[in-house]
Formats: C-alpha cells, sequence, structure tokens
C-alpha cells in the first residue's frame, strides 16, 4: 500500500491547564462550540484535504476519544485502505512504555507508518482552532525540496516568548529555532504542524530514540536543523487558536456568536464534521428567550440564555437566566438559577436558584494560574445543590451536597473537588 | 425478528397539493430534524428487522438522496441491509408500479430469495413507534393470514381519508372499506402489515395473473372473507400525513411537551441522516418562543409558535408566527408570515407579506438567490 501523505495526530495530552474540564477526558475530546469536539477540526482539515489516513495517539484517559472517533464515519473516514486507527501504548517483548514525548509516540509507531510507506507524514496535535488545507502546505513542501515544513504564523511580539519561533532567510528557509526564548527575535511562531518527508523524520527518530521524553520541539527539530537539513517556514495567516487556556477556551467559543464571525461554521466551504449527538431541533418554550447565542439540538430552553454557547440536550429551567457561559452537552441549569461566566462541562446538574458567577475576581487559591480568568468551572457529572451561590475563579468537580458549602456559598478562589468513584 | 420489511414509498397524494411537487410523501420533512420516512424505517431498525425494501417511484429524487448511505438506521450491513427498489424496464415488464401490490409483485425475486418466514409491509408515510415484533407475536398467536395495524381515531375525526376497518370481538376483521363517505366504525388502517412470506408471494402471483394491481383493494378486501385478517389495535401515538392540513397539524404537535418526549427523548431513538450542520444561532434582536428550530439555523427576527427545518435563516425585523419554514429557506429583513408553510430552499424576498387566511397556505415564491 502507498499513501503520498498520512497524517499523525497527537491526541494524548492531558491539557492539565483546563483543569477540572480534563479532569476525565483528554483535551482533545473536549466539547466546543456547542456541538463539537476540539479534535474535530484537525480531523475535518485532514478529510477536506484529502488526507485519508490518519493514526490518532492517545494516551491519557482515550476513553471519550475512543468513543468519538469510533471507525471515523462522521469525517467519511471509514475506509476499506487507510481511515483512522487509534493508536495507543503497547506492551512490547522487550518491555512496554507509554509515550513519553511527543517525538517518542511517532517512533513507537514507525511500523503503522511503514505500512503506507508514504513520502510525507504531517505531525499535528489537537487541540487548536482553525481551518487550513494541508494540501497547499504540502506543495510549499514540495516546491522547496524540504526536509521539514514548519506551519508558522505572526504574534504579537510580547507574546512570542511563549511558542518556539524561527528565524528564516527571505527565502523562508529556517536558520534558527528557539524553543519559549525569554527575548524572541522573531515573531513567526511555530504552530505545532509540520510536514516531514519520511525518509529523514525515520532517520532521526531512531537516531534519537534513546533521549528520554523525546519531543517534537526540543529535540527532533533542532536535530535536523543541525544536520544540515533543509527547513521552511509556511507562514500562515488565517484564524488560528490555541484553547490552551480556560481562558482562550472561553474567549474562542465566544468569539463565534458574533454577527459574522471570523472562524464560520455556517460556511459551506471547508466543513467542520463531528459526531452528532443528537438529531432533534431544539425548543424554545413560550417563556423561553434566546440572545446572540448558539444553542444545539434537542435542547430544551425555558429561561433565558444570552451571550452563551449550548451543546446537545442541554436544559435550562423556568426562570433561569444563562449569561456569558458554556454550557456543555446534557447538562441541567435548574430553575430560577443565574449563571455568569461560567464554562459548565457534560451531564452536570445544576440545582433549583443558585447563583453561579457573584462576587469579586479574586484569584483561585489552590490553582491561580489554571482559574484566574474570572470564570466558574464545574467538571462533567456534578451536582450542584439547590440554592447555594459560587464566585468567580472557583472550580468544582464531583457530587456536591449543601454541607459542602458554608453558608451555602462557596466564596471566589475556592475549589471544591470530591473525589471517588462515580464521583 | 424473523421477518423482512417493505416499505412502500411510492405514493403522492393530490390533497398534498404543492408540497408533493417536489418529492414523494414518504420523504416530506418532519418534526424539525427528520423526513416521515425516518419513523418507519427506525422502527424496523429498532425491531430488528435485518432486511428492508423501499420501494419508490413518483419523484424519488429527495428521498434517493435522503436514502443515499443506509448506515444512519443501521442498514449498513454485509447481511441484509436497505434496498431502494424503482421501476425497471425488465424483458417481460415495462410498466411502472401500477399500484401497492403491483410494486411488490415486481421485485417479488427478491421475496422468494429471502428466507425469513415473515414480511413487514408498512408505509413510509406514518408517524409512530412501534415493535414490530409485538404485532408478529399478536399474528402468530391469532393464526392469521394477514394482520392489518389498526388505530381507534376519535370520534371528530375525517374518515374520508382513511382505510376504516369493523372487527369482531377476537379482532378478525369482518368489514374493511377504503375512504368511505360514511362510516359507523372508527378503526382505521394504519397501513401497516403482517403477511407470511410464502402467503404473500402466492397472493401476488393470482393478483398479477387476474390483472390486479392494489394491495388493500385486491387483496386485504377481496380475500377477507376466506383469509384470516386480524386487526392489531395500536394503543399509542399514530398519525399519518395525507394532506396538506394534516401535515402542518402532525408537524405542530412536536410543539407539545408530551410529543417530544415520546419520540424525541424516550428509547427507542428515532434517526435520521445527520448532516454537520452548526449549532443554531441567535443574533441580536432575536425572539423565539414555543418553537422548534433546527441545526444550522441563524435567526435574527422574531419566531413564535413554529418550526424551523434545518439551515433557515430568519433576517432581522421578521414576524414568523403559527407557521412551518421548511429546509434552506432564506427569508429576507421585515417579513411577515402567518398561518403558511414554506416550501424548502427557497427565498422569501426583504418586506414580503403571506398570511394564511382560511387555513394553511403554502407559500413558494421561487426567488433567485445570490451565493458569494
Amino acid at each position: 500500500m502507498k499513501k503520498e501523505m498520512i497524517a499523525m495526530l497527537l491526541a494524548g495530552g492531558q491539557g492539565s491547564r483546563l483543569g477540572v474540564l480534563t479532569a476525565k477526558v483528554a483535551k482533545p475530546a473536549v466539547a466546543f462550540g456547542g456541538k463539537y469536539r476540539i479534535i474535530d477540526f484537525p480531523l475535518s482539515n485532514c478529510v477536506n484535504s484529502g488526507i485519508d489516513t490518519v493514526g490518532v495517539l492517545t494516551q491519557y484517559q482515550p476513553l471519550r476519544l475512543n468513543t468519538h472517533i469510533g471507525i471515523g464515519m462522521p469525517w467519511d473516514l471509514d475506509r476499506n485502505s487507510g481511515g483512522v486507527t487509534i493508536l495507543s501504548p503497547y506492551e512490547k517483548s522487550a518491555g512496554s512504555d507509554w509515550y513519553s514525548g511527543t517525538a517518542n509516540a511517532i517512533y513507537q509507531n514507525i511500523d503503522y507508518i511503514d505500512t503506507y510507506n508514504p513520502e510525507y507524514v504531517l505531525i499535528l496535535s489537537g487541540d487548536h482552532i482553525y481551518k487550513m488545507d494541508y494540501e497547499v502546505m504540502l506543495e510549499y513542501h514540495k516546491d522547496n525540496d524540504a526536509a521539514v515544513t514548519i506551519a508558522c504564523m505572526p504574534v504579537p511580539w510580547d507574546e512570542a516568548g511563549r511558542f518556539g519561533v524561527v528565524i528564516t532567510d527571505d527565502d523562508g528557509r529556517i536558520t534558527e529555532f528557539e524553543e519559549k526564548p525569554e527575548h524572541p527575535r522573531s515573531n513567526l511562531a511555530s504552530m505545532g504542524i509540520y510536514i516531514f518527508t519520511w525518509k529523514v523524520l525515520r532517520e532521526a527518530l531512531i537516531q534519537m530514540k534513546e533521549i528520554p521524553g523525546c519531543d517534537f520541539g526540543k529535540h527532533i527539530l533542532p536535530e535536523c536543523l543541525g544536520n544540515g537539513e533543509r527547513l521552511f517556514a509556511y507562514e500562515y495567516n488565517g484564524y488560528w487558536k490555541d484553547v490552551g487556556t480556560l481562558g482562550s477556551y472561553w474567549e474562542a467559543n465566544m468569539e463565534l456568536i458574533d454577527i459574522i464571525p471570523e472562524f464560520n461554521l455556517y460556511e459551506e466551504f471547508w466543513k467542520i464534521y463531528t459526531k452528532s449527538d443528537a438529531v432533534p431541533p431544539l425548543f424554545v418554550s413560550a417563556d423561553g428567550f434566546i440572545e446572540r447565542s448558539i444553542v444545539s439540538g434537542n435542547s430544551t430552553i425555558e429561561g433565558s440564555v444570552i451571550n452563551s454557547v449550548l451543546g446537545a440536550g442541554v436544559t435550562v429551567g423556568n426562570g433561569a437566566v444563562v449569561r456569558d457561559s458554556i454550557i456543555m452537552k446534557n447538562t441541567v441549569i435548574g430553575a430560577g438559577t443565574t449563571v455568569d461566566r461560567a464554562i459548565i462541562a457534560e451531564d452536570v446538574v445544576v440545582g433549583e436558584n443558585c447563583v453561579l458567577g457573584i462576587g469579586e475576581d479574586i484569584p483561585n487559591k489552590e490553582n491561580p494560574k489554571v482559574y484566574s480568568f474570572g470564570l466558574v468551572t464545574i467538571g462533567e457529572n456534578s451536582v450542584i445543590p439547590s440554592g447555594v451561590q459560587i464566585g468567580l475563579n472557583t472550580a468544582i468537580s464531583g457530587r456536591t451536597e449543601l454541607g459542602d458549602y458554608p453558608d451555602g456559598i462557596l466564596a471566589g478562589g475556592e475549589t471544591l473537588i470530591k473525589a471517588g468513584e462515580g464521583a | 425478528m424473523r421477518a423482512i420489511g417493505i416499505v412502500l414509498a411510492g405514493g403522492n397524494n393530490h390533497r398534498m397539493r404543492e408540497l408533493t411537487a417536489k418529492r414523494a410523501v414518504a420523504a416530506m420533512p418532519m418534526a424539525g430534524s427528520y423526513r416521515s420516512i425516518d419513523f418507519v424505517l427506525s422502527n424496523m431498525s429498532n425491531s430488528h428487522v435485518q432486511k428492508v425494501a423501499v420501494l419508490t417511484q413518483y419523484n424519488s429524487r429527495s428521498l434517493n438522496e435522503h436514502l443515499n448511505s443506509a448506515k444512519w438506521w443501521d442498514f449498513g450491513r454485509k447481511q441484509g441491509g436497505l434496498y431502494v427498489f424503482t421501476p425497471t424496464v425488465t424483458a417481460e415488464n415495462s410498466f411502472w408500479y401500477r399500484g401497492t401490490a403491483d410494486a411488490i409483485y415486481q421485485n417479488i425475486d427478491w421475496l422468494k430469495q429471502s428466507h425469513e418466514p415473515y414480511v413487514v409491509i408498512a408505509s413510509g408515510d406514518g408517524i409512530y413507534k412501534l415493535d414490530y415484533n409485538k404485532v408478529l407475536e399478536y399474528h402468530i398467536e391469532k393464526k392469521a393470514d394477514i394482520t392489518v395495524v389498526c388505530k381507534e381515531m376519535p370520534e371528530e375525526t375525517d374518515m374520508t381519508r382513511f382505510g376504516v376497518m369493523r372487527a369482531d370481538e377476537d379482532g378478525r376483521v369482518i368489514d374493511m372499506e377504503e375512504k368511505p363517505m360514511m362510516t359507523n366504525s372508527n378503526l382505521v388502517s394504519c397501513g401497516i402489515y403482517i403477511i407470511r412470506r410464502r402467503q404473500l408471494i402466492e397472493l401476488l402471483e393470482k393478483c398479477a395473473q387476474e390483472d390486479r394491481y392494489d394491495f388493500v383493494r385486491d387483496i386485504l378486501i377481496r380475500y377477507k372473507n376466506i383469509k384470516k385478517v386480524y386487526a392489531y389495535k395500536l394503543d399509542s401515538y399514530w398519525n399519518s400525513i395525507a394532506s396538506v392540513e394534516s401535515y402542518y397539524e402532525t408537524n405542530m404537535e412536536f410543539l407539545k411537551p408530551e410529543i417530544r418526549k415520546y419520540f424525541l427523548q424516550e428509547e427507542p431513538e428515532v434517526y435520521s441522516k445527520v448532516q454537520d450542520l452548526p449549532p443554531a444561532k441567535y443574533n441580536a434582536g432575536s425572539n423565539v418562543k414555543n418553537s422548534l428550530v433546527a441545526s444550522g439555523c441563524i435567526i435574527n427576527g422574531t419566531v413564535e409558535n413554529s418550526v424551523l427545518f434545518k439551515k433557515v435563516f430568519v433576517g432581522s425585523n421578521c414576524v414568523i408566527k403559527n407557521s412551518i419554514i421548511l429546509n434552506d429557506v432564506y427569508l429576507g429583513d421585515n417579513t411577515y408570515i402567518e398561518n403558511c408553510i414554506v416550501e424548502s430552499r427557497d427565498t422569501i424576498r426583504a418586506n414580503s407579506r403571506y398570511v394564511g387566511e382560511d387555513g394553511v397556505k403554502v407559500v413558494i415564491e421561487k426567488s433567485e438567490r445570490y451565493i458569494m
């Protein structure tokens, strides 16, 4: 079997900066834009770019991801040859290893790639929101006779230090590569999307197999550059959003609500595919009200929804108000409850007459880096009892009871995690 | 299940007026996200019927498009699956389907090559949930030749559009009339039958020899005194769409919470072809009350007591009341629509006004739409 290019999608990371949202699911499986999951974007890009063979590398909490992808039917990746394959770490005769780094994960699946004998391999990560034609990038790769092409985009100079930045000559050939530099000399940031000529990557992976936590940015790319290979930067200027933090995740969702959003899901061209959880339409009752929001199918809206993004099968009870919030699949917001600036994951039950998102923007005490965007974050399958008040920069997970809330209040900056089976 | 399925989806109905100019009744959009044939196909799938033929003839493009893959109803299988039979010209036959019995007869080889002992025949325009295994159990228990699924209608129902039955205490059908002007029975046929496969082949062959083509008239009614025809009384929801009025009402029924819960939330599920449409979007100025809104809609105006199908665009300052807007309709700004059904893929120019004064009005404007 011969494929010109296959894709390897790195979907094994936890994405710990999404806090309780990724307590039980890998980041690529987190819901986005109502009915989608983050991984739908790179997968749809693959199909729309004519790539029909995709290996999805999973490791952290893969259940949701596995059930979502299945045999790849929603993306037309249920193929006789190629299609989608889930690649999890496996036992080997000489011991078994977890994927210790991005490149190590690919190294452990050399056999999979060799099956398709590809000329080129596209390396993707499952945590960005964007639409991109990888075929155009491949043309660029071929035109330059490159060994590696890195998709890059210009970022504001003050943010460049957060990324891997590349320094190129006038032809776009990369002369230097800096990983999260303190004083960046370029604002062209790597998007974590690479096309490798497979022969070059294969050699590098084998050469560097002993390096613990072998990583593309830290090890493979500098090695290729050091060997004098031709590395090129492919400049991309479209919409691309890293949804790595709760703040950027919330913002990216809210941007979908604009009248004509920069990232438009309603275009016929370059559709985004997903496993649709619900076929039925949504129902708005006589007392319901929705404005500046997107709401997925099978939801029942009896209260008000303003400036929010709602997943499938969500119930908003009578008199409830949901504002500036993200509510995922099958969550119930009880009657009379007010929800402001919250991210509420799947299958959560919020009781009646609660108030979420009140008080001042005090940083989270336990984990200020994660929960510091003035949001209430509630993990999946949580239960919030009726009548409680919850402040900003809080995180809640598990079946909480009235006793967990002193005076019925969870003050701003607090964390309430109830562990245990089924929690 | 020990039966194969046949879905009769060939029909047109002049009482559907302009709505069937574009499609067969079985392909009529229903409840925001479905087409009427989804209900019977989901019933077949949920009853574990493994092999189903859809017989179609009239304006079948929409229907074929809807059925272009069988996987949505779990019929994408190696064993059995979904067959779509349109009339074909063969050495022996160059006719269209001349009736329901003829439609099946023209595909009698398919029946002969199957091995399942029973056949479930169902029309493609019924809105209901039913486990056909229950009907089969009844059929076997009564030692019936043909079992007809029936529904007792409320007294005030207009019976002239139904097949009306009368059954004795045991359930055996003693009388049957097609669309009677006057009747004193309120038991109507739902157009769902169970019959032994060999029995069906025999009856169809006899019919064909005598140049008879209609399943109800030439088999059910004609044989009712020598074959044991039994009525299975359906006690759950059933409706069929045979006229513009009943189509409108059936869609509006889905605004009732109990109907929505029964069909859309409770198991078993009703399946449909999945389109990758984004969630519905509500912009500033939108005001939606007591309505169903399907995926892909963009709303800028007021919608009340209405059903909006997929990909409907409602412009600014529009008012939509008591109406059904079919798939992919664009409503220009300041449009007022009340008591109407707007045909799919239409573009209604800005500042239009359509009101169904006495009864439901079907709106077909056929304006050009310019796509960027």
